[in-house]
């Protein structure tokens, strides 16, 4: 219910249109329906006006009827198509009216109704879901693509707007959507091939079961994947070549096509190159580098082809100069165009350059050396836009993985600051990769990492660590264990001191194999070097001992154990704290346990905590040594010497020289 | 594919093979030079280094260089081993450029070279650009005539463009420098590894869109008048009298000339095309008084043509002997087309016009026209083989006027007509629209629709009859004893004519050419297979049924070509001399790819 105001004379007029479609002779309200929609062409007022006057449900009556002829209902579809046609809100009436199931019901035939239907469809406003409902819908729109060239083209066109989720695209994939749509690729119709190949882009998109079908598919006893390399032809249209290229970069990450098929890498590539060119429109150069991105991020191959092709590293800083700053001069029309496009510019580029160098040093190296290129991720990374700041620190990470580039560039460029301002206050997704670089400025090799700490870092890691995330957790702790290694003591403790021990035990126990990996990583590194170990394990010697236990005990991965075991092999090299172990029969049972294990990685940790335990020049070590030997360690280390492996073997003969000195 | 886009068409591209020996003379002079390093062929085209440093680089090219007009200009080397340094340099170079350095390295020369895969355009110091390149890889060099850039490929991708600016006539160069240096160049013999064809695809589009969407400001409506006023001339000259009329109509534009000038110049054209040249004479003489008496040498040509006519029993003066034989020419399954010729240059052209038929003014479908035909077996067609851009050609149609101008007039009566004579029917099979109704005149330029095989199919479902017909046909005169006397009569009235002739303007030797060919078909017992039996093919009559027009339209002081033709002639005209100035988009801008 709307409140409308309406001027009087304008209501009267359209109000008289409304009432023609009441009266009693068919004629005349066919003739009342033609003058409406002559009324109602291109003009958007009259559209809305009609609509409050309640012509909708009237027109949907009129299609609905059976007593109507087909002139009329035909009419009607088209007055109804022509009304959707018009603003948002319109739209919106026309849903709130019911029209979708009104046009799905029976006598869709005709091309109108489904005109209508793609329209109402294609709108924002309308919730996809309504495709979806009546399960009878689809099977129906399925059977009536053989009609015509039109309904080809309209029916392509709903399924391809309304597939948003995996959900949507099985539900087509089981009406045979592929085998109903395939032959419409070599229509004569230039919309109809179009709509189709949108309808195979977005059916294949992540979609395993899709991809592998797609590559099977012959359409005209051609292989579905030649036809889209056809359709990648530098003379076919933009939109077509980037379509037929994201079909084909999709089957290619379902696993459907090999990334060293010619197909992708001499065809699709470089199309998607070509449309990261100064000569395509701001709205393809953006799809094409997020679908570059995307085609080559897990394949270091492409990313090398991909950097050599077309000088794209160099092409992609053009990319950042929107808004130029002759379009501000010039033409208000472009800088507007220019300013809706400039952010969605920078993320894409940021997206490729992340892609571009995830794996080689090389390419790495070029992408640093770009024009301003460091200046560009810092700002990107304080930009208002989550998306730019998002891309920008994604970019950064994956550079962040170069040695060289920690060293200089980043040092250079302090991007640690808007990183750290950047992990203040961010959605998950941006922390998450905020994190994760950070992690990798505080190697030990980072010259970061001195003024990271500085600026009191480790408050903020806890507290990632405290996340809901499983991801933000790994990389918190992760950050902490690198910070960790080779620290001197005051930065250990600070660590110990903001964590808490509550909190270290808790994660300890994380469900999340990586968290607790992370943080076996950090008690190993807290507990290096003899000072920092009988420190540690004075001050939570207890809890410590008590948490490898329980691991110890526990189901966990043999990395874990390992880790684990290497906890326990430093702790047996501290003064003091050796005697924690030694006291702790439990713990040498499990060590023993372990020394005779099937896993060569634990009995070698084993071995090694032995070793420590009984090793000469140190206090006690003759006591040590006999007890190890009552408990039958002696034994086992002899057996050991005959080891297969020879680290492992090297490892026992050095224990058991302690004993012969 | 042909010529002029092809960017390796062999005559270009196996300069550096085809010319084997030219091309060890280029090595011959590097070893004469008296350097330690040199440049070895073997049968294959491998190139073989041995020199040791910079002084010891050697380089070859291509014997002819890049040829403007190709367009985009390909080749591709294989390394086959980079030797001990992999100093090797692929790229470009003018002539006179030293050999004894690798390209890139001295002004006028480009190179992309594999050991650093640095860029070099005319520099000691190169410039980065791409990867490095070693043994195994494939390296690809693309001169774009176009816009004068250059951008190399490695193992089929594009490394984007590397030179801008290039002078004309570079050379293909290869130049290597450390021993052992092997690389295998490629000019088009093998598949390439770089998809050269769609790059060539891609400004193929570019250009013939270019040409597609020039505009043409603010001269919109003068450019609508203009057009209009094309279609109507053309029309007009071919005599397409309804047609032209229902332009004129739809359009509200004029016709100069008035509806009976054109109407029987159309009739006169019918005449010649369906090989009743003594009517045609007649009629002319009759319309247009004084026209072929002070044109001796048309008058000349028609009557020679006329005594062809005769032997084939076409012509009315024997065609009266006869009952049956009218009707053969007429199933004459070839029928001629319209073939103007623009420009030499296109073979496709020609041999499409040889199997096409003319095309008539009938705005109806080809096989729903069943019009009242005035002329019982005038048979269509004219095809004009002259090869100037300029010449007049033209077609003549079989379907009268009545066909459009009186749209409605009682179909089932005509139909009855048809059944009624066989030849009416057989004209009813060569009719076709020339395109008018749906699309320009263009289509008249080169009938590419396949008359040829529809005709035939409608012999067949004739039937009855014609094909015996045909065979029938093939005596000379029809085969009628009093139609050959009649014939050998008219011979020496020619005779007499070319000497009357003779004793007035002197000897002309094309006459006597002429006439010799004709009265040469008398001497062989089957004159269809005979070596001047090609006169007889109604193709022929589109020669003389063109000039008389063109005479006939001169006379009356109409221009003697349609201003479309005109167009045509001259746009073929400016792509060659855009040839001939190097311009290279002009092998993309094709002129028959906009006649459709």
């Amino acid at each position: 219910t709307k409140c409308v105001h309406l001027p009087p004379e304008v209501t009267a007029t359209s109000r008289h249109y409304v009432d023609r479609l009441f009266d009693p002779d068919p004629q005349k309200v066919l003739q009342g329906v033609i003058d409406m929609k002559n009324a109602v062409i291109g003009n958007n007022k009259q559209k809305a006006n009609l609509i409050v006057l309640g012509a909708v449900p009237r027109l949907l009556y009129l299609l609905q009827q059976g007593s109507s002829s087909s002139e009329l209902r035909a009419e009607c579809a088209v007055v109804l198509g022509s009304l959707a046609m018009g603003t948002e809100n319109n739209i919106k009436s026309l849903v709130d009216c019911h029209i979708i199931p009104a046009l799905l019901q029976g006598r869709l035939s005709l091309s109108a109704c489904l005109r209508c239907l793609r329209t109402v469809f294609i709108s924002p406003v309308t919730p996809v879901q309504l495709l979806y409902t009546d399960p009878t819908v689809i099977p129906h729109l399925m059977s009536l693509l053989s009609r015509s060239q039109r309904t080809q083209e309209y029916i392509t066109q709903i399924f391809s707007h309304c597939c948003k989720t995996p959900e949507h695209q099985t539900v087509l994939f089981n009406h045979g959507a592929i085998q109903n749509i395939a032959p419409l690729l070599i229509s004569p119709s230039y919309k109809v091939r179009m709509q189709a190949l949108k309808c195979f882009s977005v059916l294949a998109y992540e979609n395993t079961q899709v991809s592998m079908t797609l590559v099977n598919v012959l359409v005209d006893e051609e292989l579905l994947s030649q036809v889209f390399v056809r359709m990648m032809q530098r003379d076919q249209p933009i939109d077509m070549q980037l379509t037929a290229a994201k079909c084909l970069t999709y089957m290619c990450r379902a696993g459907a096509i090999r990334t060293d098929d010619s197909c992708i890498v001499l065809k699709t590539l470089p199309c998607l190159v070509r449309m990261c060119s100064k000569e395509r429109l701001l709205e393809e150069r953006v799809e094409g580098a997020e679908t570059l991105a995307y085609l080559m991020e897990p394949d270091v191959e492409l990313q090398r082809i991909a950097s050599v092709t077309d000088h794209l590293v160099a092409m992609l800083a053009d990319y950042f100069k929107y808004p130029s700053s002759v379009s501000a001069i010039t033409d208000i029309k472009r800088l507007d165009h220019d300013l809706k496009h400039a952010h969605e510019l920078r993320q894409a580029a940021f997206k490729l350059y992340a892609s571009l160098g995830s794996n080689d040093e090389d390419i790495r190296k070029k992408i640093t050396e770009t024009e301003n290129m460091m200046d560009r991720i810092v700002s990107g990374l304080s930009e208002s836009s989550v998306k730019v700041r998002l891309a920008a620190v994604r970019c950064l990470h994956s550079l962040s993985r170069s040695v060289q580039q920690l060293r200089t560039s980043f040092h250079d460029h302090a991007v640690w600051k808007p990183l750290m301002k950047l992990l203040q206050n961010a959605p998950d997704e941006v922390l998450v990769m905020a994190s994760s670089t950070l992690c990798n400025l505080l190697l030990e090799f980072s010259p970061s990492k001195e003024p990271i700490l500085e600026s009191g870092v480790i408050e903020l890691l806890c507290s990632l660590t405290q996340s809901d995330s499983p991801a933000l957790r790994v990389n918190g702790i992760w950050a902490l264990m690198n910070m960790a290694f080779q620290a001197d003591q005051k930065v250990k403790g600070e660590i110990v001191r903001a964590l808490g021990t509550e909190q270290l035990f808790r994660l300890l126990s994380d469900p999340d194999s990586n968290v607790l990996m992370k943080t076996l990583g950090l008690l190993r590194n807290l507990l290096s070097t003899r000072p920092h170990i009988d420190q540690v394990m004075s001050s939570h010697g207890k809890q410590i001992m008590q948490a490898v236990t329980l691991i110890l005990e526990g189901e966990h991965s043999i990395e874990v154990k390992e880790q684990t075991l290497c906890i326990l092999a430093n702790i047996a090299d501290g003064n003091t704290a050796k005697e924690l172990i030694m006291t702790n029969d439990d713990i040498l049972q499990k060590i023993k346990y372990y020394m005779a294990h099937s896993n060569v990685k634990l009995q070698l940790a084993a071995t090694f905590c032995i070793s420590n335990l009984i090793w000469n020049e140190e206090d006690g070590s003759q006591e040590r040594q006999d007890k190890l030997r009552e408990l039958g360690f002696v034994d086992i280390l002899h057996k050991l010497t005959q080891a297969s492996d020879p680290n492992l073997c090297d490892r026992a003969k050095t224990a058991m020289q302690q004993y012969l000195a | 594919m042909q010529s002029k886009g092809n960017n390796y068409s062999k005559s270009d591209l196996h300069s550096f093979l085809g010319n084997h020996h030219s091309r060890n003379a280029v090595i011959q002079n590097q070893l004469s030079q008296g350097k330690e390093g040199g440049i070895c062929c073997e049968d294959r085209p491998n190139i073989y280094c041995h020199g040791k440093n910079h002084k010891d680089a050697a380089s070859v090219r291509a014997t002819h260089p890049i040829p403007a007009a190709c367009g985009i200009y390909y080749f591709e080397v294989k390394i086959v081993s980079k030797g001990r340094d992999g100093y090797m340099g692929i790229g470009l170079s003018a002539q006179g450029v030293n050999m004894n350095r690798l390209p890139g390295w001295d002004k006028h020369s480009y190179g992309y070279h594999g050991d650093d895969g640095h860029s070099f355009c005319s520099s000691g110091t190169g410039q980065p650009y791409g990867p490095t390149f070693t043994t195994g890889d494939v390296i690809g060099c693309c001169v774009n005539l176009i816009n004068n850039t250059c951008f190399y490929t490695k193992n089929g991708i594009s490394l984007g463009v590397a030179f801008t600016d290039l002078p004309p006539n570079l050379y293909p160069t290869v130049g290597l420098q450390t021993p052992g240096e092997i690389v295998d160049a490629n000019f088009g013999q093998q598949p390439f590894v770089f998809d050269i064809e769609d790059y060539m695809s891609e400004w193929r589009a570019k250009i013939h869109g270019m040409i597609a969407r020039f505009p043409i400001g603010e001269r919109l409506g003068e450019w609508q008048a203009v057009l209009q006023n094309m279609v109507s001339t053309y029309l007009v000259h071919h005599g397409y009298c309804a047609t032209a009329t229902a332009f004129a109509r739809a359009t509200e534009t004029l016709i100069q000339e008035d509806q009976t000038s054109i109407k029987n110049r159309q009739r006169i054209q019918k005449l010649v095309l369906a090989g009743r040249v003594g009517e045609a004479i007649e009629a002319t003489q009759q319309l247009y008084p004084g026209l072929l008496e002070h044109n001796s040498n048309l008058l000349f040509m028609l009557k020679c043509r006329q005594f062809v006519e005769m032997v084939n029993g076409t012509d009315s003066e024997v065609r009266c002997f006869s009952v049956r034989s009218p009707k053969s020419q007429d199933s004459y399954p070839g029928s001629p087309s319209l073939s103007p010729r623009h420009g030499a240059t296109n073979p496709h052209l020609h041999s499409a016009g040889a199997d096409s038929p003319t095309c008539s003014n009938g705005v109806t479908p080809p096989n729903k026209n069943k019009s009242h035909n005035k002329y019982p077996g005038v048979s269509s067609a004219s095809s004009s083989s002259s090869s100037s851009p300029s010449s007049v050609n033209y077609s003549e149609s079989n379907s009268t006027d009545s066909t459009k101008s009186q749209p409605h007039s009682g179909t089932s009566n005509q139909e009855t007509r048809c059944v009624a004579s066989d030849s009416e029917m057989e004209i009813e099979a060569e009719h076709y629209t020339n395109g008018v109704a749906e699309n320009s005149s263009t289509r008249i330029m080169n009938g590419t629709y396949k008359h040829q095989e529809i005709l035939q199919a409608e012999d067949g479902s004739l039937g009855n009859g014609v094909a015996e017909d045909s065979c029938a046909s093939r005596q000379l005169c029809g085969g009628n004893q009093a139609a050959t006397e009649r014939m050998i009569q008219f011979g020496r009235e020619l005779q007499g004519l070319n000497e009357q002739l003779c004793r007035e303007y002197g000897k002309n030797a094309t006459h006597k050419k002429m006439l010799q060919d004709a009265f040469s078909l008398l001497a062989y017992s089957d004159p269809w297979n005979c070596p001047v039996g090609q006169q007889l093919d109604p193709m022929q009559r589109e020669n003389i049924c063109s000039a008389l027009n063109s005479a006939i339209l001169e006379s009356q002081n109409l221009p003697k070509q349609p201003p479309l033709m005109l167009a045509v002639g001259q746009a073929t005209e400016c792509v060659q001399l855009m040839a001939r100035v190097r311009s290279g988009s002009c092998s993309f801008a094709r002129v028959d790819s906009f006649l459709h």
